[in-house]
């Protein structure tokens, strides 16, 4: 079934004056199609310069988180007939904005690399692999199936306030690898997420859970996190 | 224009598993520059879901030579039996060092790493089906590709993300460097090394349904081509048969590895009827095949064009520990419980057995002799060793591209270590930055859109899965139409900053060019092996035709030449499952 929809975008193109409008494009869609069809549909076929990022398109890159209706999601796993008739986009909030809906990820990113993100083993290897039970793996499965939208991070009040806080993205990589039984890291890490902008920021708002397109509760992650911490002697001391 | 200049012993473009886990050898040695055109994390890699294929023997007994044979024959014989020797024996070392890297496998309950069942994959040579698919869950590329990103960091691999490839420079028979943009400021950027290594996957896009990522385009093969260097076995593209209806996304083979099984419109289980034997687990050629005779006999579901991927009888703790993200797929997109409803499935375009041909030390080839590029490697599903011959087995493309990255990467480190110097030459840098000008003040009347989309139509209807002379033929001069209203584009988008307008229009070039390149091999191949089905010519002929296709591009058009397959244990026999 198609019907019109009313696309309400947030531009940003730096080299007009004024760089920043807002643009309505009245499209029709399939009811089952994506934000993402409509936003290749009016790029195709009203405005060439309209620019987002794609990969994937089925929520497994990470590549098109948006702030979409008020909300971070990823326009490939956003219906259409979910939305109403009239679907407001914006940029991720909170970061640098390059074109349009395209913003800056190296802030994010670079968070990640705050938090020793591999596992940490100097014990030489077995011939075969590192028996983990089934039970251990299940402790770092809901972690591992992040895929670093950003969506987490950029809906994150204390990271709006304060751009050197780890955020969600980078704390739930530091469980994934805390919580390995085959890392050997947990003091290190700890270390690096006990500090000012660390992990005893996080407020239990849940932004992040809410956004998830990847359904992690993050903040149970975090709790976990500073449970940890707290049994190995790091304490929230610098706050 | 400035032209900013980089060094590094080795460049490596892509950073999917092929080009991280060569990366992760090079930088032992020297300077590593990793390029990809989006965050490496955002790889195609990624979206692969069932599995990596090892005769680990976790979960009942298994063999690699079963797994050599297993690949040869699902390779309709066209694979070469020494690298493919190499791919099954490597297997397991290069799994368990994944599994050290930190990979999140699945376990069983004594903890090793979980196995299951994957199509065209048995023991003693095609008895049964056999558990050979190590997996995370249906995340595999997932976990593997952010264990080898994170390897790479740890070892100390320059990034540089979203910068697109605009020209591979190669003089001389040897390689100088790259010439690439700088997505977000339009800035050109050189990169000289003395070593390239070609990780740039594969280039599905081309068809109007697939599987494949927006990035899978293409564009480093056609670079190769057009300067006059060879292509390997084009014709063969393989579809996978479960792609959701309407959309192409990937449903896993790994579904019917634990179980599922397909149906048509008569509530039968049609696999029976192609496959005794090992059924709905046959290799993905036969099953493309059989879902698309199913729906040409009238028998799809309610006599339109798709069949049913049955999950319902699958316990659903199975469902959810196993298959949670086309469980989600399949809600989100169709709005269906697969542990409640069946899938309305169809094949999509997945997979080039095709590429860019090397050895098995993933030195580029530069023809049929053997003879190579110096400096030159490729890897992954951008290459063709060939180990997947004619088709490829399901979980052996993840393999393939840690085992031959690799070996890519070591074999790169000789050249590494030399005192080579290379130069791009200014007027090369010029030519690029003329061509890129050139389209951005274009004012042709042609949208860069709508001939993708005739394109991607196209070859769809007329080179997917069943093929004949009178629609290649036709095809080819719709491809030339395409070509002539492609030197008419225009496009809107006239600024440096993050130009994706730009950046489609250069990517569409390339993808008319594969497209012509594998109508063409396509045409030649009057015969039907694996993958390419030739409705005029239906059996497969190893008097005239078990060989490899090369390509070149001359002067005076394109140019085949042959190469015999290396077959060295399994005669070619008929191909029964």
């Amino acid at each position: 079934m198609e019907k019109y929809y009313t696309f309400k975008i947030k531009r940003f193109l730096p080299d007009e004056t004024p760089s920043v409008r807002w643009d309505e494009f009245r499209i029709r869609l399939n009811r089952m199609e994506r934000i993402i069809d409509g936003l290749i549909k009016i790029k195709e076929t009203r405005d060439g310069t309209l620019t987002f990022r794609k990969s994937c398109a089925h929520g497994v890159c990470g590549s098109c988180a948006m702030k979409i209706n008020g909300k971070n999601r990823l326009a490939c796993q956003t219906l259409v007939k979910d939305m109403p008739e009239v679907i407001e986009i914006e940029p991720l909030p909170a970061l640098p904005v390059i074109k349009d809906l395209a913003v800056d990820m190296t802030l994010f990113f670079e968070k990640n690399d705050r938090v020793l993100p591999y596992l940490v083993n100097d014990e030489p290897p077995p011939e075969r692999e590192r028996l983990q039970s089934p039970d251990d793996q299940h402790k770092i499965l809901e972690s591992i199936t992040c895929i670093m939208c950003g969506s987490c991070t950029t809906s994150c009040p204390v990271f709006w306030a304060d751009k050197e806080y780890l955020g969600p993205s980078a704390l739930l990589k530091a469980y994934r690898f805390t919580f390995d039984t085959r890392d050997r890291a947990t003091q290190q890490r700890l270390e690096k997420i006990t500090g000012e902008h660390g992990v005893w920021r996080c407020h239990s708002i849940f932004n992040c859970v809410d956004v998830c397109p990847k359904e992690i509760d993050i903040t149970k992650h975090i709790l976990k996190l500073k449970r940890l911490a707290v049994k190995k002697g790091f304490t929230g001391d610098s706050q | 224009m400035e032209i900013n200049k980089h060094y590094f012993d080795t460049v490596i473009i892509g950073s999917g598993l092929a080009g991280l886990r060569a990366s992760i050898e090079c930088v032992k040695h020297g300077t590593v520059a990793v390029l990809s055109k989006l965050y490496p994390t955002r790889s195609h890699s990624t979206a692969a879901q069932g599995g990596i294929g090892a005769a680990l023997g976790n979960e009942e007994p298994d063999n690699p030579e079963w797994h050599t044979y297993d690949t040869v024959k699902g390779s309709d014989f066209l694979g070469d039996q020494d690298a493919i020797e190499i791919m099954c024996y490597d297997a397991i070392p290069t799994i368990i060092e994944l599994e050290h890297m930190g990979v999140p496998f699945s376990r069983t309950p004594e903890g090793k790493i979980a196995q299951r069942r994957f199509g065209g994959h048995t023991r003693d040579f095609g008895a049964a089906p056999v558990r050979r698919a190590c997996y995370s869950a249906d995340r595999t590329g997932h976990a593997v590709l952010f264990a080898l990103y994170e390897q790479g960091q740890l070892n100390g691999v320059r990034f540089f993300q979203e910068f697109q490839v605009l020209d591979i420079v190669i003089e001389n028979n040897a390689v100088q460097g790259i010439i690439t943009m700088n997505i977000k400021n339009g800035s050109i950027h050189v990169f000289e090394s003395k070593a390239l290594i070609i990780a740039s996957g594969g280039f599905g896009k081309i068809f109007k349904v697939t599987s494949n990522a927006y990035a899978s385009t293409g564009e480093c093969l056609s670079m190769l081509f057009k300067q006059g260097y060879p292509l390997e076995d084009m014709e063969f593209f393989q579809f996978h048969p479960t792609g959701l209806y309407g959309l192409g996304i990937l449903i896993t083979e790994g579904a019917r590895g634990e179980g599922g099984i397909l149906i048509n419109g008569n509530g039968e289980r049609f696999m029976e009827r192609y496959a005794p034997t090992i059924k709905d687990l046959a290799p993905r050629d036969m099953v493309s095949r059989a879902i698309l005779t199913e729906i040409r006999d009238g028998r799809g579901i309610d006599g339109k064009d798709y069949v049913y991927l049955d999950l319902r009888h699958i316990d659903k703790k199975i469902l959810e520990e196993r298959l949670p993200e086309i469980t989600t797929f399949c809600k989100i997109y169709l709005g269906i419980d697969p542990s409640k409803a069946p899938i309305p499935v169809v094949p999509t375009a997945h997979y080039a057995m095709g590429g860019i041909p090397t050895d098995v030390d993933g030195r580029v080839l530069k023809d049929v002799d053997g003879s190579v590029i110096e400096g030159l490697y490729a890897a992954g599903e951008c290459a063709c060793v060939s180990v997947h011959g004619a088709n490829r087995l399901g979980c052996n493309s993840l393999l393939d591209t840690v085992v031959f990255g690799r070996r890519a990467g070591k074999s790169a480190i000789s050249i590494i270590k030399s005192a080579k110097k290379n130069r791009v030459k200014k007027e090369r840098i010029q030519n690029i930055i003329d061509c890129i000008s050139m389209i951005k003040n274009s004012n042709g009347r042609e949208n860069v859109a709508s001939i993708k989309q005739d394109l991607q139509k196209n070859m769809m209807d007329k080179c997917s899965v069943f093929r004949k002379e009178e629609d290649l033929k036709e095809l080819l001069d719709e491809i030339n139409d395409i070509k002539e209203r492609y030197k008419e584009i225009s496009i809107t988008d006239r600024s440096n900053t993050f130009n994706t307008e730009l950046l489609d229009a250069v990517e569409l070039g390339h993808m008319i060019t594969l497209s012509e390149v594998i109508v063409s091999c396509a045409l030649q191949r009057t015969e039907s092996r694996g993958a390419h089905c030739r409705e005029d010519y239906p059996k497969r002929d190893d008097e005239n035709w078990l060989k490899h296709t090369f390509v070149f591009q001359t002067e005076k058009g394109i140019l085949f030449k042959y190469k015999p397959v290396n077959i060295t244990r399994f005669q070619p026999q008929e191909r029964k499952y």
